[in-house]
């Protein structure tokens, strides 16, 4: 066991100095001096030019540029932006915001998709599974924004049932409305996934064997069915991670979450090498570790699952 | 020039713009002389600054919006453009070169620490001898130097202390609207605490002017809080209870939080909101004309464009031959006015139909064709007209429709050209390698045409994009500052723009205007001519 995580990790150092390099390189192609964009329609002076250049390491060739940054992050130093403020403050300031979202996100998805997913299943060809359907294949074919705005018209600003949008401090409160949008992008394959993963599993003999027993339904359901069911339910919750990553960049952007999307989003914009680097390179150590404790986690639901040295 | 806030955090300059419908935003203008002061705090949709907030390294509006509550400069902008004295008590000179500045008495920062000639000398001082601050050209571009030379050191200005209230300045050329420049950003003064760490005080700023940080300060990426400053005295009195700058990542977020009266001054609607805000803001909602000049800009390196006589024909063809009216109606729903000259009609001194060769901004499609013509047959054309934006500041919409017009009316080939980000649309440009007619704005620091005409077309000026340099305007601009009076320079300014329609190093497009709204919950918001809220005249009830 104890291998097996040291050897997954192990596996997660080329991940990063392959991530970080080609995300380098890639900001570092984008044609254009950054000096310029400070300036707006201004042309600034050739010293000026140069000053600015040597205090961003803008003059250096771009294997020494990824050196020296990547000497600075082995020392837990993520670099500062070109506004001089440090990327780990930022980062300290950001992710927490960011994960409560997800997390919350996770629940409502959870909760919400396990829930209609197992009476889908059981009661499959029913009303209830038939509305599920309807419901999960409109919302799944909506792009995330366009949920976001629509919810926040609708409950933001005409209804006023939550604050439109989330700013200074992001409350629980206010995070649950984006948050349901959030979940709202992997409801629907959470509810697939469980009712196939139900319906398979309920004709198993175990299950048979287990009513024959004279087991009530209160105690074969969440015990022997549900808990059988949610091994693929728990892989694609891994997957789901990095969309609902990517989707919070669009979500924050909307509700105004100060998360690590929404500085992202503004760092791109800006051009901020050092910014854009950092928060990626953190932003795929992240998946990799949420990777990992997923598969360990498959032991736990299933123990004919052993991991090998 | 200022580089303008969230949407233009996208990308330079995607300044907003619009016209005159409906003049100034409330019933009493704003001004309650001095009567009974709110106590409520007022929230702001604010962006955060991409520097530190110093004066001198402070480029963009949301930096410098903080920085204008938190400084006194020597002299303020009201509404109209029209300035007066906030920490002087004089500015005078008799050659408009030597300059003497009088400081009113017993200013203090916030800090308790006294403004004196030394706080601003020193400022300059070190702003001109840095030279990775942005705005570091203004004083090098400005004022005279020691000695003659720039030698880069910490006391190259010609600046000199007479007095703890009395200093002297030198200037480079005669100046005679130099009181004008400033109430900009960057003349600020700064207290000794800032010499002692910069960086901190990037981050906690201490001024003089009508506030100071709150006890809760920046808090980065989520708000900035200001209170009433009690050692101010000057002229700008805060009228409400503290400012509170919220940060929102895009101006939609900002916008449904005003609907809800979660956010009390947005000052600059999404486009996306541009048709509907006035239904949903009624008499809240702000339209007025601003400081702002659009244009594109042909560098004479652009083959058939020099600034010969078949360049002029091509340059005056391409003019006549955008309609301006059917684009600011159609795709700025009105929001904007065509140009009508190189200047801004909200700055004194406006009179296009003073100006000879004006009717150049006029569409036409047969005089287009027409000087079309006669350029060929100096040399025939070929290829395809192309006009360069950077895709990542909304702009493809108004640039399609122009080179259609253009396409239309000259019968030629005529596309955008889309850049994917600013930077590298700023690097062609300023490397001359771009081979394309470009997007270029303006957004005036000062209200005063030479902030524009010197910037943009006096020859080696710093924003001399389009490489222009003709002695005879540079001689009228040189007349023009000179001028002892308003009047005089309007008339040396005006006489100057003559030359750029005839050369048309760019080609003037439409005027800006700020479209913003405010929330049920304060009353006196007024909009100045630079587009922003004058902020310390809102008043808000707890």
């Amino acid at each position: 066991m104890i291998w097996y995580i040291v050897r997954r990790l192990l596996q997660g150092i080329p991940v990063f100095f392959g991530s970080t390099f080609i995300i380098f390189s890639m900001v570092f192609l984008t044609p254009g001096n950054p000096v310029l964009r400070m300036f707006g329609d201004r042309t600034p002076a050739p010293e000026q030019i140069a000053a600015l250049e040597a205090k961003f390491h803008l003059d250096q060739p771009f294997l020494t540029r990824y050196f020296l940054y990547l000497g600075d992050i082995l020392q837990g130093n993520l670099g500062t932006t070109y506004a001089g403020q440090s990327v780990n403050e930022i980062l300290a300031r950001t992710f927490p915001t960011t994960l409560r979202l997800a997390l919350l996100a996770v629940v409502i998805q959870l909760a919400v998709g396990v829930l209609a997913g197992l009476i889908s299943g059981l009661r499959k060809g029913g009303l209830f599974d038939n509305v599920t359907l309807l419901v999960t294949l409109v919302i799944i074919s909506m792009p995330v924004f366009v949920l976001a705005f629509v919810a926040q018209w609708i409950f933001g600003i005409q209804l006023g049932w939550f604050r439109p949008t989330v700013g200074a401090g992001a409350p629980w409160s206010d995070l649950l409305l984006p948050a349901i949008v959030l979940a709202g992008l992997n409801m629907a394959y959470v509810v697939r996934l469980t009712r196939a993963s139900v319906i398979e599993t309920s004709q198993n003999d175990f299950v048979r064997m287990a009513y024959g027993k004279g087991l009530s339904r209160g105690r074969v359901i969440p015990v022997h069915i549900l808990r059988n069911s949610m091994i693929p339910v728990t892989t694609n919750l891994a997957a789901d991670f990095g969309i609902l990553i990517v989707g919070a960049t669009v979500t924050e952007g909307i509700f105004n979450v100060p998360g690590v999307g929404n500085e992202l989003f503004k760092a791109i914009n800006r051009g901020d090498t050092p910014e854009i680097v950092s928060i990626v390179t953190i932003l795929v150590i992240v998946y990799v570790l949420v990777n990992i404790a997923i598969d360990l986690l498959y032991g736990v639901l299933d123990p004919r699952i052993r991991y090998v040295k | 020039m200022r580089i303008s806030r969230i949407a233009a955090a996208a990308g330079g300059v995607a300044i907003a713009t619009a016209l005159v419908l409906s003049g100034c935003a409330t019933d009493n203008g704003g001004n309650n002389g001095g009567g009974s002061a709110s106590t409520g705090v007022v929230n702001v949709a604010w962006s955060e600054p991409e520097n530190p907030l110093i004066p001198a390294n402070t480029n963009e509006v949301n930096g410098g919006q903080v920085l204008n509550q938190l400084f006194a400069g020597l002299v303020y902008y009201k509404a109209d453009g029209s300035w007066d004295y906030d920490a002087a008590e004089s500015i005078e000179s008799d050659d408009f070169i030597n300059w003497t500045i009088k400081l009113k008495p017993d200013q203090k920062f916030s800090d308790g620490t006294p403004v004196t000639a030394e706080s601003f000398v020193k400022a300059w001082q070190w702003a001109a001898s840095n030279p990775d601050l942005l705005n570091q050209w203004w004083f090098i571009d400005a004022i005279a130097f020691k000695g003659g030379t720039y030698d880069g050191g910490e006391n190259t200005l010609a600046l000199d202390v007479v007095d703890d209230t009395t200093f002297t300045v030198e200037l480079a050329d005669a100046r005679a609207d130099f009181p004008v420049a400033l109430g900009y950003t960057v003349f600020f003064p700064l207290p000794d605490a800032f010499f002692d760490d910069p960086d901190a005080f990037g981050d906690a700023p201490i001024g003089n002017g009508p506030y100071k940080l709150g006890k809760d300060g920046w808090v980065h990426g989520e708000s900035l809080s200001l209170v009433p400053n009690d050692t101010y005295t000057g002229p700008r009195k805060a009228q409400n209870g503290g400012l509170n700058f919220k940060v929102y990542a895009t101006l939609d977020a900002a916008y449904a939080d005003l609907l809800s009266d979660n956010v009390d001054i947005v000052d600059s609607v999404p486009t996306s909101q541009l048709a509907t805000f006035k239904d949903d803001l009624g008499d809240r909602a702000v339209e007025q004309a601003t400081a702002v000049f659009q244009s594109f800009t042909i560098q004479p390196t652009l083959e058939h464009f020099g600034y010969d006589e078949e360049g002029k024909l091509r340059r005056a063809a391409i003019s006549h031959a955008i309609d301006r009216k059917e684009i600011t109606d159609v795709i700025f729903q009105g929001t904007r006015t065509p140009a009508e000259d190189f200047t801004s009609p909200v700055i004194a001194g406006f009179d296009p139909s003073s100006i000879e060769g004006s009717d150049v901004l006029d569409y036409d499609v047969a005089k287009a064709k027409e000087l079309w013509a006669q350029a060929d047959k100096i040399s025939p054309w070929s290829g395809t007209f192309q006009l360069a934006y950077n895709a990542d500041g909304g702009h493809q919409e108004w640039v399609d429709a122009t080179v259609n017009s253009i396409k239309n009316s000259l019968g030629i080939d005529a596309v955008g050209l889309p850049y994917p980000d600013f930077k590298g649309l700023r690097t062609e440009v300023n490397d001359r390698t771009i081979k394309a007619a470009f997007r270029t704005g303006w957004q005036f620091d000062f209200p005063s045409d030479a902030n524009i005409l010197g910037a943009l077309y006096v020859t080696g000026s710093g924003s001399n994009d389009a490489d222009y340099s003709n002695p005879e305007f540079d001689k009228l601009f040189r007349a023009g500052l000179a001028s002892p009076t308003q009047e005089e320079q309007s008339k040396n300014f005006n006489e100057a723009q003559k030359y750029l329609f005839e050369d048309l190093p760019a080609i003037p497009l439409w005027y800006g205007a700020v479209t913003a709204g405010y929330s049920k919950l304060v009353e006196d918001v007024e909009y100045g001519w630079d587009s922003w809220p004058l902020l310390y005249q809102v008043t808000k009830s707890e």
